[in-house]
Order: C-alpha cells, then structure tokens, then sequence
C-alpha cells in the first residue's frame, strides 16, 4: 500500500473541502450554489484537461469531492464525441457518471423506505 | 430547561466558530473522508478491478453515507464537519438520502420520489448542461 498516495489523497481532498467551507463562511453562496459550482467547475477544469493530472497526484482526493463528479461528466462527454461526433455531446455525460447517479437514488429510494427522520438534535 | 441551561444550549449548537476553526474541521474531515476513499480504490485495485477501481471507490462511499444517513449518524458528523461532508460524493448522497427520509411524510411520489431532488437535481441540471455544452465545443472546435 502506498503511503504516500494517503497522504497526498488526505492533503488534496481536504484543500477542496476546505475550499469549500470559506465559500460557506465567507460569501452567501448556499451548500446547494456550491455543489453546483463545484460540479460545473470540476466539469470545466476536466474539459480543459487540467482535472485528471490531478487525479494522477492524489487519487481519491480528486475523485472523490464533487469536482470529479463533474471532471467524470467531461470525460464520458469527450469519450462519447470521438465515437459519436455530435450525437456524443448528449450521450456522454450521463453515461460516464450512470453509476454513480444510479446508486445514489436507488439508495435514496430504499433508506427513505426504510428508515424514519431522526430527532435533528 | 432552566435559562440558563438554554443559553448554555444555543451557545453550544450555534456555530460562531467562522473562520479557521471551520476550515480547519472541514480539511481534516473531508481529507478523512478521501483516505478511506483511497484505501477502498486500493482494496478494488487489489481485487482486480483495474481501472474502475476509482467509480467502485466513490459508489462504496455512496452507499456508506446512505447508510449513515439513514441511521441517523451522517447528519451528526455533518454538523461540525460543514463542508468537509458536504463537498466529497458523501455529501450528495446525504442531500438525496435525507430528503427522502424527511419528506417521505409527504407521499412516495411527490414527497420521497421528488424531494430527494432538491440539492441532487440541480447538481445534475448544471453539470450535464455543462457537459453538453463542452461536447458541442469539442465537435466544432476539436
């Protein structure tokens, strides 16, 4: 196992979230406005191909934050138009990301059956 | 609950701790969060699962915050971590999970069905639309 690649996984995904909490405490931006931001930047910083070097140094601490949600929808798309030109720019995105956005409703979909709103204490 | 036990309570629950204190909660937590996203893309890597170790990795984590959520322990977490559970995929799928659980109240369609959509919709909306856009860029330009 690779120490290093923890470390710089830790440093890198912490950096983004960090990021992300001066967003919250600094401008008026809600947790929903920074999502939307972060997959739209993740997204462009992917289209540049800037993202993926990223992904090289740190692993997880890329893939993980939501800016690699969206660095996933830029790839699937860029894969998707050199298979299928045009018709590839409306394929590509969900299709990169279909696992992902599966899992999370269908595991929305049965803990929300199963499961009640706790106390917010 | 006497006065002064209430002022006690509210000085606890509200968070005044702007600024370094937050930020460095938020780096510490999501940093975590990425460690053991990484430990699982090395667990798949040694499985054999190659290149889709990463997407294993975030889906792992997926479902691990669904769980957490549902038990009622992510959302706990997430009151002294802020964006350090809310920026990792962790925190999307909280957004969804918990929705659901809350609004399921409302009904299974309009209410579990729909509401799970209120942080995850437009998170989708803007990033596909993005991506479309760049795919476009990419067949003039590329």
């Amino acid at each position: 196992m690779d120490m290093m690649m923890l470390v710089k996984a830790f440093l890198v995904g912490g950096i983004i979230c960090a990021i992300g909490q001066v967003l919250i405490d600094y401008t008026k931006l809600t947790p929903a406005r920074i999502l939307v931001s972060f997959v739209v930047i993740g997204v462009a910083l992917g289209a540049l191909g800037w993202y993926q070097p990223l992904i090289d140094f740190a692993g997880a601490g890329a893939t993980v934050p939501l800016t690699g949600f969206g660095a996933t929808l830029a790839k699937g798309v860029k894969e998707a138009v050199s298979k299928d030109g045009l018709f590839g720019a409306f394929t590509g995105g969900l299709t990169g990301s279909a696992a992902g956005i599966t899992v999370a409703v269908v595991a929305a979909l049965i803990v929300g059956l199963v499961c009640k709103s706790g106390e917010k204490s | 609950m006497t006065k002064q036990k209430y002022a006690q309570w509210v000085k606890e629950e509200s968070p005044n701790s702007k600024g370094p204190v937050n930020i460095s909660k938020a780096f510490v937590s999501g940093g975590l969060i990425c460690v053991i996203g990484q430990l699982l893309i090395f667990l798949y890597e040694n499985l054999g699962a190659g290149e889709k170790a990463p997407v294993l990795a975030s889906l792992s984590l997926v479902i691990l915050s669904a769980v957490l959520t549902g038990v009622n322990v992510y959302d706990n977490i997430a009151k002294h971590a802020g964006a350090g559970t809310l920026v990792p995929i962790t925190g999307f799928a909280n957004s969804m999970v918990s929705a659901a659980m809350e609004f399921k109240t409302e009904g299974y369609v309009v209410g579990l069905g729909a509401k799970m959509f209120s942080i995850a919709g437009p998170v989708i909306v803007y990033g596909v639309s993005a991506s479309v856009l760049y795919g476009i860029i990419l067949v003039i330009f590329g």
